[in-house]
């Protein structure tokens, strides 16, 4: 059911773990749903990720996401890691199963998340960035 | 490849190679319509009639008691919708639980959509249903009780012989889903003033789309599929003979070795609950420990979710089952589970391993063995357990 590249990234996850003081830190979905994302960002000085790390909680659709989302967003700066989009971590999965879209939606969240945490802290404002949903059903049921 | 350690006996069976010999006449040589004239079609009618005794004999039922039918489920169907619909006059209320296959409560929902009202009976912590709670939920229009014998997915067996009792004292019919349970425990339907009865052939080492439903003569319920008099006209369609004759063959030897492979599985199942229970730290046993399916151990993991950990275990081989939302496609976890007060994010991380009297110790070994790897894998990965240690920690 699943593509090559999302074993391959459930299998071989990148980036699990935690970082020590994070720039900024993001949990997203819950667990009466089955997954929880939690994503830490090292940003420098010149706001460009170094860092990206994850833990997950859910299924194999879920961590796959979450270790896309952090390989994606490392190396860029936050306005590019802003674009990453649900549809870019699918695409770079090579899809999902439609049950399954709901991880990518909470990857891209978990992304926001953290960066919402790092603009707070550092009292900036992220252009383009909203106040994450603590839900991830609510934006699914939006949609 | 490594061999297959098959772990989803309650999914489906392996058909046994005996079983499937004696089907095979049934396809090429002896293909007639036992519902035709000419002799050639006699050895298939024959044989299916002979079929209809065993079974009935299996369960102390007369064999005009037993109707062939393409499942449990359509078994299900049948006994809940054909009994709303003949006793409508009598009353429309039935009484069932919580924790039904959806082939009950489905149906259940349709019948409550055409008018009926459906009580669904709570259960306790272990998935037994409360007798007085049933006492109290009869009412003068309650034309029907349907408990399952034993659960699908955490095995627990209910107390069918207590729950026939109260049926017969307040003249209700008592049907039972027996699908988990027929051919693996000791049924009698006169013992149990069981009035109906689904049961399956894929779920006893026989064949899939072949099961049965024992209708007790007195219940005068119609037909569910019409167009012919197949079945005594009340089960339409030609007779799926090389089913038929599966069916029978697997619960003959179901029923020769019933005693054996209660005590064999037992025991196995025991050895890898307590494996698990002294190896895996939060793992929480789902169900009853001794009233249940022989053959049937269900775990909950916590701070993990189950569809991760049946990939894993796919990858070594193992074929297990979880009533994980994310198998399923809905985000809700098991019914089931949920009803014996899992919370959701225990529910998640549940497991199904059900045994066949093939397994072996080895098997169960290497199976702990690949999940304590797999659990302690996924846990570090796991963003709950993260928060849990860090509280541990602060506590201390």
């Amino acid at each position: 059911m699943y593509s090559e590249k999302v074993m391959d990234h459930f299998n071989h996850p990148r980036n699990v773990g935690e970082i020590e003081d994070p720039s900024g830190v993001g949990t997203v979905g819950n667990a009466k749903c089955g997954d929880i994302m939690r994503m830490y960002l090292d940003i420098d000085d010149n706001g460009i990720i170094q860092e990206a790390k994850f833990k997950t909680f859910g299924c194999g659709a879920a961590i796959a996401t979450s270790s896309m989302a952090t390989e994606l967003v490392k190396g860029k700066t936050v306005q590019e890691a802003l674009e990453v989009t649900n549809k870019a971590v699918m695409e770079a999965l090579d899809g999902l199963p439609p049950v399954k879209v709901h991880c990518s939606l909470l990857a891209e969240e978990a992304i926001h998340a953290a960066l919402w945490d790092y603009a707070k802290k550092n009292g900036i404002v992220i252009e383009g960035l909203k106040e994450p949903v603590s839900d991830i059903e609510e934006r699914v049921d939006a949609e | 490849m490594e061999k297959l350690i098959y772990l989803d006996n309650a999914a489906t069976t392996q058909v046994y190679p005996e079983v499937f010999e004696e089907m095979k006449p049934y396809f090429t040589e002896y293909y007639g319509n036992p519902s035709s004239v000419y002799q050639f079609a006699q050895e298939s009618k024959n044989k299916v009639e002979r079929a209809r005794e065993e079974i009935a004999e299996m369960l102390n039922a007369k064999p005009e008691e037993i109707y062939f039918t393409g499942g449990g489920s359509e078994s299900d169907n049948w006994a809940l919708v054909a009994t709303a619909e003949t006793y409508a006059k009598k009353g429309k209320h039935i009484i069932t639980s919580k924790i039904e296959h959806h082939a009950i409560l489905h149906t259940c929902e349709y019948l409550e959509s055409r008018g009926y009202e459906v009580t669904y009976l709570d259960v306790d912590e272990n998935g037994l249903i409360d007798l007085e709670q049933l006492k109290k939920s009869i009412r003068e229009d309650t034309i029907l009780i349907s408990i399952m014998s034993a659960n699908n997915e955490i095995g627990t067996i209910q107390p069918i012989a207590e729950i026939g009792k109260i049926a017969k004292e307040h003249e209700i019919f008592f049907h039972t889903d027996a699908v988990q349970a027929f051919g693996h425990i000791p049924i009698d339907v006169e013992e149990m003033r069981i009035d109906m009865l689904s049961a399956s052939g894929h779920k006893i080492h026989g064949p899939k789309g072949i099961g049965f439903l024992y209708i007790r003569k007195n219940v005068r319920i119609g037909a569910f599929i019409h167009g012919g008099s197949q079945e005594r006209g009340k089960r339409a369609g030609t007779h799926n003979v090389p089913g038929i004759v599966g069916l029978a063959a697997a619960a003959k030897i179901a029923k020769e070795n019933l005693e054996s492979n209660i005590k064999y599985e037992t025991k196995l199942r025991d050895y890898a609950i307590s494996r698990i229970e002294n190896e895996i730290p939060f793992a929480v046993l789902s169900g009853h420990r001794t009233k249940r399916l022989p053959n049937n151990i269900h775990f909950c993991f916590r701070f993990i979710e189950g569809e991760s950990m049946l990939i894993l275990l796919d990858q070594a081989g193992i074929c297990g089952s979880s009533g994980s939302a994310c198998t399923s496609g809905s985000l809700d976890p098991s019914h089931v589970l949920l009803a014996i007060g899992r919370p959701h994010e225990i529910a998640h991380g549940s497991l199904r391993l059900t045994l066949s009297e093939k397994n072996t110790k080895e098997e169960i070994d290497k199976v702990v063995d690949e999940l304590k790897k797999i659990i302690e894998r996924l846990r570090s990965m796991s963003p709950l357990y993260e928060d849990y240690l860090k509280k541990e920690k602060a506590n201390v």
